[in-house]
């Protein structure tokens, strides 16, 4: 499979000097922009290994093919949209080809590429994740969006924010809290949550005289994942929250939540 | 007593036996020991000593991201018609599936009831300002393209779209559900134009009654992905 290789040598003595003149150009001005130019000039380039490597006209299913580039040759990543990359063979035929055709180049130097991460053990190790859901909080309308940090496969720190809209009163809530699952590679897998937050109420004052208020909450919860397709998963969970108020009693509110969240 | 040297010989070629095998081959009958493992695999003769170009992969450029304005016309139901402006991120997970958060602002006109008996407004002016924010998940149903004269082809996409959100109007918070329909035109990789239409619902009491109301838009709207 050395063959490729033998193909794409030339390529890389120019943009060694592109790449050396935007070095200078950044000492000498020491802007900070140089080196996302710099990335503009030299693009990645691969070689076919497949035998034969399907360009389309757009970056979706059911475009039609238009052109090929066969086995040997090379081409340069443009860009990437999706799972689809927009690919320049040498004559300046640009096209997009699918992820699964990509993953059957080669990288000059003859290894294999390894491109974006798509099966579930690659999402389970993913690192960043962001997600919409929306539920009921004790008799109110609540949408939330969250980000995701995975400290390891099994456990991962969130920040959530909140508006819920009731018929009572409206109002917003942060929080904080770590997620542990316990089998992360299962598509249907579990997990439970523990956190901490602010929680921020504004009573409707047409119904209910009273002043704003917030208090700070505890919530513990569970849930499943359902890992659905490549980057996405549909999620659901249930949170048992503790409002500590000012007043005599503590609050407890009970939360359900549907959504889903995609891996970056 | 022929029987009995008979079965000592016998005793004889197996104890010689086994001492043939335990002697590891002495005369090449059993299986043949395994050469001793070496440094180089076998085969090799010359050690290349190529040395491996170091080549930094330049990041390739992800374009899932897509920002923009737009600007159209809202319907409030029961407030009229007015100019309505927004802008939207929305973020490509697959070819089919993006979310997309919008956030948009129009100005509620006279209710009929204002204008026909002429009293008291029935809320103030600043509450006939409606703002929204809509979280929503859209899917690309028709990828295509279309052409401009014989040699112009732009790749262009009609998606469905729903989701929830929030809408401040008339001195309250409303839970708000919307959905609908676009087209998004490519001019090139990186700029599109998009035409939509939404439906967004959510509940209100001012006029009397409580009840559910259909608040249309329409809009055209210019993005870039980045």
């Amino acid at each position: 499979m050395s063959e490729p290789s033998t193909t794409i040598i030339p390529t890389t003595s120019l943009s060694n000097l592109v790449w050396g003149v935007c070095l200078v150009a950044f000492a000498l001005l020491a802007v900070t922009s140089a080196p996302a130019e710099a990335a503009d000039d030299e693009l990645r380039t691969v070689a076919v290994a497949d035998p034969y490597l399907e360009m389309h006209t757009g970056p979706g299913r059911g475009y039609p093919i238009f052109h090929v580039v066969d086995r040997g040759d090379s081409v340069q990543i443009v860009k990437q949209k999706t799972y689809w990359y927009e690919v320049m063979t040498d004559r300046g035929i640009s096209g997009w080809v699918t992820y699964e055709q990509m993953e059957l180049t080669l990288n000059p130097d003859g290894s294999e590429v390894d491109f974006a991460p798509t099966s579930l053990q690659d999402l389970t190790n993913a690192r960043w994740e962001a997600g919409v859901m929306a539920g009921d909080f004790g008799g109110a309308n609540m949408i939330s969006v969250y980000g995701s940090y995975s400290l390891n496969p099994n456990l991962s720190v969130e920040a959530w924010g909140s508006q819920f809209l009731g018929n009572f009163s409206n109002g917003w809530m942060g929080n904080v809290n770590v997620v542990h699952e316990a089998w992360p590679e299962w598509r249907f897998s579990p997990f439970f949550t523990l956190g901490a937050g602010l929680l921020h109420t504004s009573p409707k004052s047409t119904i209910i005289s009273g002043d704003d208020r917030t208090d700070e909450v505890g919530h513990v919860g569970a849930g499943l994942r359902i890992y659905a397709t490549r980057r996405f998963l549909l999620r659901a969970e249930y949170k048992s929250y503790v409002v500590f108020t000012s007043r005599d009693d503590n609050e407890e509110v009970e939360e359900w939540k549907v959504g889903f969240a995609f891996f970056f | 007593m022929e029987s009995r040297i008979r079965v000592l010989f016998l005793i004889i070629a197996l104890i010689g036996l086994s001492g043939c095998a335990a002697t590891k081959n002495l005369f090449g009958i059993g299986p043949k020991e395994a050469p001793p493992p070496s440094t180089e695999p076998p085969g090799q003769v010359i050690d290349p000593q190529v040395e491996r170009r170091e080549i930094k992969e330049p990041k390739i450029d992800r374009e899932d991201f897509e920002a923009g304005g737009y600007v159209g016309i809202m319907s409030i139901e029961d407030f009229g018609s007015n100019v309505v402006y927004g802008v939207r991120l929305a973020y490509h997970v697959t070819e089919g599936f993006f979310v997309e958060g919008t956030v948009g602002q129009t100005e509620g006109g006279l209710t009929s009831f204002e204008v026909l008996s002429g009293g008291a407004p029935i809320i103030s002016d600043d509450e006939r300002t409606l703002t929204y924010y809509n979280l929503n998940l859209g899917y690309n149903l028709l990828p295509g393209e279309g052409f401009i004269g014989e040699g112009r082809a732009y790749n262009t996409n009609f998606y469905l779209i729903a989701g929830l959100g929030s809408t401040s109007f008339a001195g309250d918070d409303r839970f708000t559900v919307n959905f609908g329909a676009g087209f998004r035109f490519l001019f090139t990789d990186s700029i599109a134009l998009h035409v939509d239409f939404r439906d967004h619902l959510f509940d209100i009491d001012i006029l009397g009654e409580d009840k559910t109301t259909h608040n249309l838009e329409g809009h055209l709207g210019v993005t870039v992905f980045f």
